[in-house]
Protein backbone atom coordinates (compact mmCIF):
# COMPACT_ATOMS: atom_id res chain seq x y z
CA UNK A 1 0.00 0.00 0.00
CA UNK A 2 1.62 3.41 -1.16
CA UNK A 3 1.97 6.22 1.18
CA UNK A 4 -1.32 8.36 -0.84
CA UNK A 5 -3.82 5.44 -0.43
CA UNK A 6 -2.66 4.82 3.04
CA UNK A 7 -3.39 8.48 4.24
CA UNK A 8 -6.68 7.84 2.23
CA UNK A 9 -7.86 4.95 3.78
CA UNK A 10 -7.00 6.09 7.27
CA UNK A 11 -8.88 9.55 6.88
CA UNK A 12 -11.78 7.72 5.15
CA UNK A 13 -12.17 4.89 8.36
CA UNK A 14 -12.16 7.50 10.74
CA UNK A 15 -15.07 9.61 9.20
CA UNK A 16 -16.39 6.64 8.87
CA UNK A 17 -16.64 6.10 12.78
CA UNK A 18 -16.64 10.30 13.33
CA UNK A 19 -19.00 11.55 11.73
CA UNK A 20 -21.72 9.15 13.78
CA UNK A 21 -19.93 9.79 16.59
CA UNK A 22 -19.92 13.47 16.33
CA UNK A 23 -23.84 13.50 15.46
CA UNK A 24 -24.38 11.89 18.73
CA UNK A 25 -22.63 14.43 20.66
CA UNK A 26 -23.87 16.83 19.51
CA UNK A 27 -27.57 15.98 20.20
CA UNK A 28 -26.02 15.34 23.50
CA UNK A 29 -24.83 18.48 23.69
CA UNK A 30 -28.18 20.57 22.10
CA UNK A 31 -30.24 18.19 25.18
CA UNK A 32 -27.54 19.39 28.10
CA UNK A 33 -27.69 23.33 26.92
CA UNK A 34 -31.70 23.28 25.78
CA UNK A 35 -32.51 21.56 29.73
CA UNK A 36 -29.79 23.83 31.61
CA UNK A 37 -29.96 26.70 29.59
CA UNK A 38 -33.24 26.61 27.64
CA UNK B 1 -6.77 -26.12 6.72
CA UNK B 2 -7.65 -23.79 4.30
CA UNK B 3 -6.96 -20.39 5.20
CA UNK B 4 -10.21 -18.24 4.96
CA UNK B 5 -10.60 -14.49 4.54
CA UNK B 6 -11.79 -14.79 8.17
CA UNK B 7 -8.48 -16.68 9.87
CA UNK B 8 -6.19 -15.06 12.54
CA UNK B 9 -3.03 -16.18 9.30
CA UNK B 10 -5.24 -14.12 6.64
CA UNK B 11 -5.20 -11.16 9.08
CA UNK B 12 -1.62 -10.23 9.45
CA UNK B 13 -0.83 -6.87 8.42
CA UNK B 14 1.56 -6.20 5.65
CA UNK B 15 4.93 -3.93 6.94
CA UNK B 16 3.18 -0.69 6.09
CA UNK B 17 -0.17 -1.46 7.29
CA UNK B 18 -0.98 1.64 9.46
CA UNK B 19 -1.58 0.98 13.16
CA UNK B 20 -4.00 4.04 13.41
CA UNK B 21 -6.34 1.77 11.17
CA UNK B 22 -6.65 -0.66 13.74
CA UNK B 23 -8.77 1.96 16.33
CA UNK B 24 -11.68 3.43 13.63
CA UNK B 25 -11.85 -1.04 13.09
CA UNK B 26 -12.34 -1.74 16.83
CA UNK B 27 -14.81 1.80 16.86
CA UNK B 28 -16.83 0.46 13.96
CA UNK B 29 -17.90 -2.17 16.47
CA UNK B 30 -18.08 -0.98 19.58
CA UNK B 31 -20.15 2.23 18.26
CA UNK B 32 -22.72 -0.52 16.68
CA UNK B 33 -23.04 -2.47 19.46
CA UNK B 34 -23.17 0.11 22.63
CA UNK B 35 -26.49 0.54 20.99
CA UNK B 36 -27.61 -1.83 23.91
CA UNK B 37 -28.04 0.98 26.45
CA UNK B 38 -30.52 2.77 23.96
CA UNK B 39 -33.20 0.26 24.03
CA UNK B 40 -35.08 2.07 26.54
CA UNK B 41 -36.00 3.86 23.42
CA UNK B 42 -38.41 1.13 21.78
CA UNK B 43 -39.53 0.21 25.48
CA UNK B 44 -42.80 2.21 25.43
CA UNK B 45 -43.52 2.05 21.91
CA UNK B 46 -43.32 -2.15 22.31
CA UNK B 47 -45.38 -1.72 25.30
CA UNK B 48 -48.39 0.62 23.54
CA UNK B 49 -48.23 -1.75 20.23
CA UNK B 50 -47.64 -5.23 21.68
CA UNK B 51 -49.33 -4.60 25.15
CA UNK B 52 -46.38 -4.95 27.35
CA UNK B 53 -45.77 -4.05 31.28
CA UNK B 54 -42.03 -2.44 31.74
CA UNK B 55 -40.75 -5.60 32.88
CA UNK B 56 -41.56 -7.29 30.13
CA UNK B 57 -40.13 -4.94 27.99
CA UNK B 58 -36.82 -4.73 29.72
CA UNK B 59 -36.83 -8.36 28.87
CA UNK B 60 -34.57 -8.30 25.58
CA UNK B 61 -32.00 -5.80 26.91
CA UNK B 62 -31.47 -7.79 30.16
CA UNK B 63 -31.36 -10.33 28.28
CA UNK B 64 -28.46 -9.06 26.30
CA UNK B 65 -26.48 -7.82 29.07
CA UNK B 66 -26.85 -11.65 30.94
CA UNK B 67 -25.48 -13.22 27.14
CA UNK B 68 -22.68 -10.22 26.73
CA UNK B 69 -21.49 -11.32 30.28
CA UNK B 70 -21.76 -15.18 29.32
CA UNK B 71 -20.59 -14.95 25.62
CA UNK B 72 -17.32 -12.89 26.82
CA UNK B 73 -16.53 -14.83 29.70
CA UNK B 74 -17.30 -18.15 27.35
CA UNK B 75 -16.06 -17.00 24.16
CA UNK B 76 -12.89 -14.92 24.72
CA UNK B 77 -10.47 -18.15 24.01
CA UNK B 78 -12.42 -18.80 20.96
CA UNK B 79 -12.06 -15.26 20.19
CA UNK B 80 -7.95 -15.01 20.87
CA UNK B 81 -7.77 -18.15 18.75
CA UNK B 82 -9.43 -17.81 15.90
CA UNK B 83 -8.55 -13.83 15.81
CA UNK B 84 -10.51 -10.18 15.91
CA UNK B 85 -11.59 -10.53 12.16
CA UNK B 86 -13.57 -14.22 13.21
CA UNK B 87 -14.72 -12.39 16.42
CA UNK B 88 -15.49 -9.32 14.78
CA UNK B 89 -17.46 -11.29 11.74
CA UNK B 90 -19.13 -13.29 14.68
CA UNK B 91 -20.24 -9.97 16.51
CA UNK B 92 -21.63 -8.38 13.37
CA UNK B 93 -23.46 -11.23 12.15
CA UNK B 94 -25.33 -12.12 15.63
CA UNK B 95 -25.60 -8.31 16.42
CA UNK B 96 -27.27 -7.80 13.33
CA UNK B 97 -29.04 -10.98 12.74
CA UNK B 98 -30.56 -10.33 16.04
CA UNK B 99 -32.35 -6.89 15.05
CA UNK B 100 -33.87 -8.61 11.66
CA UNK B 101 -34.85 -11.44 14.13
CA UNK B 102 -36.65 -8.84 16.70
CA UNK B 103 -38.00 -7.23 13.18
CA UNK B 104 -39.88 -10.11 12.57
CA UNK B 105 -41.26 -10.67 15.96
CA UNK B 106 -42.16 -6.66 15.62
CA UNK B 107 -44.47 -7.47 12.65
CA UNK B 108 -46.00 -10.56 13.43
CA UNK B 109 -46.97 -9.08 17.12
CA UNK B 110 -44.75 -12.32 18.58
CA UNK B 111 -42.67 -10.84 21.33
CA UNK B 112 -41.13 -13.93 22.26
CA UNK B 113 -39.10 -13.48 18.65
CA UNK B 114 -38.10 -10.05 19.82
CA UNK B 115 -36.61 -11.91 23.18
CA UNK B 116 -34.60 -13.93 20.93
CA UNK B 117 -33.46 -12.12 18.52
CA UNK B 118 -32.20 -8.72 20.57
CA UNK B 119 -31.64 -10.78 24.08
CA UNK B 120 -30.01 -14.12 23.10
CA UNK B 121 -28.47 -13.79 19.68
CA UNK B 122 -27.53 -9.95 19.72
CA UNK B 123 -26.43 -10.46 23.16
CA UNK B 124 -24.06 -12.62 21.84
CA UNK B 125 -22.69 -10.35 19.62
CA UNK B 126 -22.54 -7.63 22.68
CA UNK B 127 -20.04 -10.49 24.60
CA UNK B 128 -17.67 -11.93 21.42
CA UNK B 129 -18.06 -8.44 19.54
CA UNK B 130 -16.83 -6.19 23.00
CA UNK B 131 -13.54 -8.36 23.59
CA UNK B 132 -13.07 -8.77 20.14
CA UNK B 133 -10.48 -5.45 19.22
CA UNK B 134 -8.98 -5.65 23.11
CA UNK B 135 -6.24 -8.05 22.72
CA UNK B 136 -5.32 -6.64 18.85
CA UNK B 137 -5.06 -3.57 20.11
CA UNK B 138 -3.16 -3.82 23.11
CA UNK B 139 -1.04 -5.32 20.48
CA UNK B 140 -0.88 -2.80 18.03
CA UNK B 141 -0.52 -0.06 20.27
CA UNK B 142 2.11 -1.00 23.51
CA UNK B 143 3.64 1.71 23.92
CA UNK B 144 0.10 2.95 24.93
CA UNK B 145 -2.08 0.30 25.23
CA UNK B 146 -4.57 2.26 28.26
CA UNK B 147 -5.19 4.97 25.35
CA UNK B 148 -5.90 2.19 22.72
CA UNK B 149 -8.80 0.33 24.84
CA UNK B 150 -9.76 3.43 25.91
CA UNK B 151 -10.70 4.65 22.58
CA UNK B 152 -12.32 1.48 21.97
CA UNK B 153 -14.17 1.12 25.15
CA UNK B 154 -15.38 4.66 25.19
CA UNK B 155 -17.35 3.82 21.54
CA UNK B 156 -18.97 1.50 23.74
CA UNK B 157 -20.11 4.30 25.78
CA UNK B 158 -20.68 6.69 22.71
CA UNK B 159 -23.02 3.77 20.74
CA UNK B 160 -26.19 4.66 22.98
CA UNK B 161 -25.78 8.55 22.17
CA UNK B 162 -25.73 7.88 18.77
CA UNK B 163 -28.52 5.37 18.48
CA UNK B 164 -30.94 6.93 21.49
CA UNK B 165 -31.65 10.15 18.74
CA UNK B 166 -31.56 7.95 15.82
CA UNK B 167 -34.10 5.85 17.07
CA UNK B 168 -36.32 7.98 18.26
CA UNK B 169 -36.53 9.98 14.89
CA UNK B 170 -36.94 6.58 13.42
CA UNK B 171 -39.67 5.47 15.34
CA UNK B 172 -41.30 8.98 14.89
CA UNK B 173 -41.11 8.75 11.40
CA UNK B 174 -42.24 4.67 11.05
CA UNK B 175 -45.07 5.56 14.00
CA UNK B 176 -45.26 2.64 16.82
CA UNK B 177 -47.18 0.38 15.62
CA UNK B 178 -45.66 -3.62 15.33
CA UNK B 179 -45.06 -2.82 11.71
CA UNK B 180 -43.41 0.83 12.30
CA UNK B 181 -41.09 -0.61 14.90
CA UNK B 182 -40.31 -3.56 12.80
CA UNK B 183 -39.45 -1.49 10.34
CA UNK B 184 -37.30 0.68 12.47
CA UNK B 185 -35.43 -2.87 13.86
CA UNK B 186 -35.03 -4.31 10.38
CA UNK B 187 -33.25 -0.50 9.24
CA UNK B 188 -31.15 -0.67 12.28
CA UNK B 189 -30.10 -4.43 11.81
CA UNK B 190 -29.16 -3.34 8.18
CA UNK B 191 -27.42 -0.21 8.95
CA UNK B 192 -25.35 -1.95 11.88
CA UNK B 193 -24.00 -4.58 9.92
CA UNK B 194 -22.73 -2.41 7.29
CA UNK B 195 -21.24 0.35 9.35
CA UNK B 196 -19.81 -3.24 11.85
CA UNK B 197 -18.42 -4.12 8.36
CA UNK B 198 -15.51 -2.10 8.41
CA UNK B 199 -13.96 -3.21 11.49
CA UNK B 200 -13.77 -7.01 9.69
CA UNK B 201 -12.17 -5.37 6.69
CA UNK B 202 -10.01 -3.03 8.51
CA UNK B 203 -8.63 -5.48 11.21
CA UNK B 204 -4.62 -6.62 11.27
CA UNK B 205 -3.41 -8.22 14.01
CA UNK B 206 0.70 -7.28 13.65
CA UNK B 207 3.01 -9.30 12.43
CA UNK B 208 5.14 -10.97 15.18
CA UNK B 209 8.28 -9.06 14.83
CA UNK B 210 6.46 -5.36 14.58
CA UNK B 211 6.92 -2.74 16.93
CA UNK B 212 6.16 0.94 16.93
CA UNK B 213 8.46 3.05 15.24
CA UNK B 214 11.45 4.19 17.60
CA UNK B 215 9.75 2.21 20.44
CA UNK B 216 11.82 -1.00 21.73
CA UNK B 217 10.11 -3.11 23.90
CA UNK B 218 11.42 -1.87 27.86
CA UNK B 219 13.63 -5.22 29.30
CA UNK B 220 13.57 -3.60 33.22
CA UNK B 221 11.96 -0.30 32.96
CA UNK B 222 12.04 -0.49 37.06
CA UNK B 223 7.96 -0.86 37.02
CA UNK B 224 7.96 -4.69 38.48
CA UNK B 225 3.88 -4.20 37.94
CA UNK B 226 4.56 -5.23 34.49
CA UNK B 227 5.42 -8.09 32.77
CA UNK B 228 7.16 -9.19 29.77
CA UNK B 229 5.96 -13.22 30.32
CA UNK B 230 2.85 -14.57 29.22
CA UNK B 231 -0.21 -15.85 31.38
CA UNK B 232 -2.71 -18.25 29.87
CA UNK B 233 -6.46 -17.58 30.36
CA UNK B 234 -6.67 -20.62 32.65
CA UNK B 235 -3.75 -19.59 34.51
CA UNK B 236 -5.02 -16.52 35.32
CA UNK B 237 -8.06 -17.35 36.82
CA UNK B 238 -5.94 -19.32 39.02
CA UNK B 239 -4.09 -16.29 40.24
CA UNK B 240 -4.74 -13.98 43.57
CA UNK B 241 -4.26 -11.18 41.11
CA UNK B 242 -7.60 -12.05 38.44
CA UNK B 243 -9.67 -12.23 41.60
CA UNK B 244 -7.96 -9.03 43.19
CA UNK B 245 -9.03 -7.50 39.76
CA UNK B 246 -12.44 -8.91 39.90
CA UNK B 247 -13.33 -6.85 42.80
CA UNK B 248 -11.57 -3.82 41.96
CA UNK B 249 -13.85 -4.34 38.82
CA UNK B 250 -17.20 -5.40 40.28
CA UNK B 251 -16.91 -2.28 43.30
CA UNK B 252 -15.85 0.15 40.71
CA UNK B 253 -18.38 -0.40 38.39
CA UNK B 254 -21.15 -1.03 41.50
CA UNK B 255 -20.74 2.73 42.42
CA UNK B 256 -20.96 3.86 39.53
CA UNK B 257 -24.05 2.15 38.61
CA UNK B 258 -25.68 2.88 41.85
CA UNK B 259 -25.99 6.35 40.29
CA UNK B 260 -26.50 5.88 36.68
CA UNK B 261 -29.63 3.76 36.98
CA UNK B 262 -31.29 6.32 38.99
CA UNK B 263 -29.78 9.21 38.40
CA UNK B 264 -32.60 11.37 37.39
CA UNK B 265 -35.28 10.27 39.97
CA UNK B 266 -32.27 11.14 42.59
CA UNK B 267 -31.39 14.71 41.70
CA UNK B 268 -35.21 14.86 41.52
CA UNK B 269 -35.12 13.41 45.25
CA UNK B 270 -32.38 14.85 46.35
CA UNK B 271 -33.49 18.72 45.90
CA UNK B 272 -37.36 18.37 46.18
CA UNK B 273 -37.47 19.95 49.62
CA UNK B 274 -34.84 23.02 48.50
CA UNK B 275 -35.88 26.49 47.58
CA UNK B 276 -34.56 25.64 43.55
CA UNK B 277 -36.36 21.97 42.90
CA UNK B 278 -34.65 19.89 39.93
CA UNK B 279 -37.56 19.92 37.32
CA UNK B 280 -37.79 16.62 34.97
CA UNK B 281 -36.62 18.21 32.11
CA UNK B 282 -33.01 19.59 34.29
CA UNK B 283 -32.90 16.31 35.54
CA UNK B 284 -32.64 14.65 31.73
CA UNK B 285 -30.14 17.12 31.14
CA UNK B 286 -28.26 15.73 34.54
CA UNK B 287 -28.69 11.97 33.13
CA UNK B 288 -27.14 13.27 29.49
CA UNK B 289 -24.12 15.06 31.19
CA UNK B 290 -23.56 12.21 33.11
CA UNK B 291 -23.36 9.84 29.94
CA UNK B 292 -20.89 12.43 28.91
CA UNK B 293 -18.60 12.21 31.54
CA UNK B 294 -18.80 8.65 31.73
CA UNK B 295 -17.84 8.35 28.03
CA UNK B 296 -15.25 10.84 28.29
CA UNK B 297 -13.28 9.53 31.56
CA UNK B 298 -12.79 6.43 29.53
CA UNK B 299 -10.75 7.49 27.05
CA UNK B 300 -9.22 10.60 28.98
CA UNK B 301 -8.60 8.41 32.48
CA UNK B 302 -7.16 4.97 30.93
CA UNK B 303 -4.53 7.62 28.48
CA UNK B 304 -3.43 9.12 32.04
CA UNK B 305 -2.69 5.54 32.98
CA UNK B 306 -0.32 4.81 30.41
CA UNK B 307 1.97 7.23 32.37
CA UNK B 308 0.97 7.49 35.76
CA UNK B 309 0.64 3.48 35.76
CA UNK B 310 -2.37 0.97 36.03
CA UNK B 311 -2.35 0.72 39.95
CA UNK B 312 -2.29 4.33 40.98
CA UNK B 313 -4.93 5.64 38.56
CA UNK B 314 -7.34 2.53 40.19
CA UNK B 315 -6.09 4.24 44.08
CA UNK B 316 -7.74 7.29 42.31
CA UNK B 317 -10.77 5.63 40.68
CA UNK B 318 -11.46 4.11 44.24
CA UNK B 319 -9.70 6.44 46.81
CA UNK B 320 -11.43 9.35 45.08
CA UNK B 321 -14.56 8.05 44.19
CA UNK B 322 -14.93 7.02 48.05
CA UNK B 323 -13.98 10.64 49.24
CA UNK B 324 -16.79 12.22 46.56
CA UNK B 325 -19.33 9.99 47.58
CA UNK B 326 -18.30 10.89 51.21
CA UNK B 327 -18.82 14.92 49.86
CA UNK B 328 -22.47 14.30 48.64
CA UNK B 329 -23.30 12.28 51.74
CA UNK B 330 -22.11 14.83 54.06
CA UNK B 331 -23.10 18.27 52.02
CA UNK B 332 -26.73 16.34 51.53
CA UNK B 333 -28.88 19.14 49.52
CA UNK B 334 -27.24 21.73 50.41
CA UNK B 335 -25.39 22.96 47.04
CA UNK B 336 -26.81 21.53 43.81
CA UNK B 337 -23.10 22.10 42.20
CA UNK B 338 -21.32 20.20 44.69
CA UNK B 339 -23.80 17.06 43.91
CA UNK B 340 -23.63 17.37 40.17
CA UNK B 341 -19.36 17.88 40.12
CA UNK B 342 -18.98 14.97 42.60
CA UNK B 343 -22.05 12.67 40.58
CA UNK B 344 -19.66 13.83 36.90
CA UNK B 345 -16.52 12.58 38.28
CA UNK B 346 -17.57 9.67 39.89
CA UNK B 347 -19.65 8.22 36.68
CA UNK B 348 -15.78 9.49 34.55
CA UNK B 349 -14.44 7.06 37.01
CA UNK B 350 -17.03 4.18 36.20
CA UNK B 351 -16.24 4.91 32.73
CA UNK B 352 -12.66 4.47 33.36
CA UNK B 353 -12.75 1.22 35.54
CA UNK B 354 -13.80 -0.45 32.38
CA UNK B 355 -11.65 1.47 29.76
CA UNK B 356 -8.40 0.85 31.99
CA UNK B 357 -8.75 -3.20 32.72
CA UNK B 358 -7.82 -4.50 29.59
CA UNK B 359 -4.18 -2.44 29.93
CA UNK B 360 -4.04 -3.74 33.58
CA UNK B 361 -4.72 -7.26 32.52
CA UNK B 362 -1.98 -6.75 29.84
CA UNK B 363 0.46 -5.26 32.29
CA UNK B 364 0.06 -8.67 34.69
CA UNK B 365 -0.65 -11.14 32.29
CA UNK B 366 1.25 -10.25 29.17
CA UNK B 367 -0.55 -10.14 25.63
CA UNK B 368 -1.01 -13.78 24.81
CA UNK B 369 -4.29 -13.91 25.89
CA UNK B 370 -5.43 -10.88 27.57
CA UNK B 371 -8.60 -11.18 25.47
CA UNK B 372 -9.65 -14.40 26.68
CA UNK B 373 -8.61 -13.00 30.93
CA UNK B 374 -10.87 -9.89 30.14
CA UNK B 375 -13.69 -11.59 29.15
CA UNK B 376 -14.02 -13.65 31.98
CA UNK B 377 -13.29 -10.75 34.24
CA UNK B 378 -16.00 -9.27 32.59
CA UNK B 379 -18.45 -11.63 34.98
CA UNK B 380 -17.85 -8.55 37.75
CA UNK B 381 -19.71 -6.46 35.94
CA UNK B 382 -22.66 -9.20 35.46
CA UNK B 383 -22.61 -8.95 39.34
CA UNK B 384 -22.11 -5.30 40.16
CA UNK B 385 -24.80 -4.74 37.37
CA UNK B 386 -27.12 -6.40 39.73
CA UNK B 387 -25.89 -5.48 42.92
CA UNK B 388 -25.53 -1.60 41.97
CA UNK B 389 -29.13 -0.85 41.27
CA UNK B 390 -30.40 -3.70 44.03
CA UNK B 391 -28.69 -1.80 46.99
CA UNK B 392 -29.87 1.73 46.01
CA UNK B 393 -33.73 0.56 45.06
CA UNK B 394 -33.82 -1.59 48.05
CA UNK B 395 -32.88 0.93 50.28
CA UNK B 396 -34.85 4.37 48.85
CA UNK B 397 -38.23 2.00 48.75
CA UNK B 398 -37.27 1.47 52.53
CA UNK B 399 -36.37 4.55 53.36
CA UNK B 400 -39.64 5.65 51.40
CA UNK B 401 -42.05 3.33 53.29
CA UNK B 402 -39.91 4.86 56.38
CA UNK B 403 -41.81 8.68 55.55
CA UNK B 404 -38.22 9.65 54.75
CA UNK B 405 -37.84 12.51 51.94
CA UNK B 406 -35.12 14.00 50.21
CA UNK B 407 -31.27 12.78 50.52
CA UNK B 408 -32.15 10.32 53.35
CA UNK B 409 -33.50 8.33 50.51
CA UNK B 410 -29.72 7.78 49.46
CA UNK B 411 -27.79 8.29 52.05
CA UNK B 412 -27.36 5.10 53.33
CA UNK B 413 -26.62 3.42 49.92
CA UNK B 414 -23.99 6.33 49.34
CA UNK B 415 -22.17 5.00 52.34
CA UNK B 416 -22.72 1.10 51.49
CA UNK B 417 -20.87 2.36 48.09
CA UNK B 418 -18.40 4.23 50.09
CA UNK B 419 -17.61 0.58 51.68
CA UNK B 420 -17.34 -1.32 48.31
CA UNK B 421 -14.99 1.24 47.27
CA UNK B 422 -12.44 0.87 50.32
CA UNK B 423 -12.65 -2.35 49.72
CA UNK B 424 -12.13 -2.14 46.40
CA UNK B 425 -8.78 0.08 46.81
CA UNK B 426 -7.40 -2.56 49.47
CA UNK B 427 -7.91 -5.39 46.69
CA UNK B 428 -5.73 -2.81 44.15
CA UNK B 429 -3.39 -2.78 46.82
CA UNK B 430 -3.19 -6.41 47.51
CA UNK B 431 -2.29 -6.48 43.42
CA UNK B 432 1.63 -7.63 43.06
CA UNK B 433 3.35 -9.10 40.05
CA UNK B 434 1.90 -12.70 38.86
CA UNK B 435 4.28 -15.59 40.21
CA UNK B 436 6.28 -16.77 38.01
CA UNK B 437 4.87 -20.73 38.10
CA UNK B 438 2.01 -19.20 35.95
CA UNK B 439 3.58 -17.85 33.17
CA UNK B 440 3.85 -19.78 30.48
CA UNK B 441 7.21 -20.79 28.13
CA UNK B 442 8.13 -18.22 25.41
CA UNK B 443 5.66 -18.70 22.88
CA UNK B 444 5.09 -16.70 20.06
CA UNK B 445 2.32 -13.70 20.64
CA UNK B 446 -0.25 -14.98 17.88
CA UNK B 447 -2.51 -16.79 21.07
CA UNK B 448 -3.00 -19.90 18.47
CA UNK B 449 -1.38 -21.74 20.98
CA UNK B 450 -4.19 -23.64 23.16
CA UNK B 451 -4.65 -22.70 26.65
CA UNK B 452 -3.25 -25.34 29.18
Amino acid sequence: MNEGRRTWLVTLAWLWVGLPFAYGVYELIQKVVQLFGG
Amino acid sequence: MAVTFLDRAHTVAPANWSRWLIPPAALSVHLAIGQAYAWSVFKPPLEKALGLSGTLSALPFQLGIVMLGLSAAFGGTLVERNGPRWAMFVSMTCFSSGFLISALGAYTSQYWLVILGYGLIGGIGLGIGYISPVSTLIKWFPDRPGMATGLAIMGFGGGALIASPWSSEMLQAFGSTPSGIGTSLLIHGLAYAVFMSLGVFLIRVPAEDWRPKGWTPPKDNGNKMMTTANVSAASAIRTPQFWCLWVVLCFNVTAGIGILEKASPMITDFFRETSTPVGAAAAAGFVALLSLTNMLGRFVWSSTSDIIGRKNIYRGYLGIGALLYLTIALTGNSSKVVFILCAMVILSFYGAGFATIPAYLKDLFGTYQVGAIHGRLLTAWSVAGVLGPLIVNAIADSQKRAGKVGPDLYTTSFYIMIALLVVGFIANELVRPVHEKYHEPAVPETGVREAK
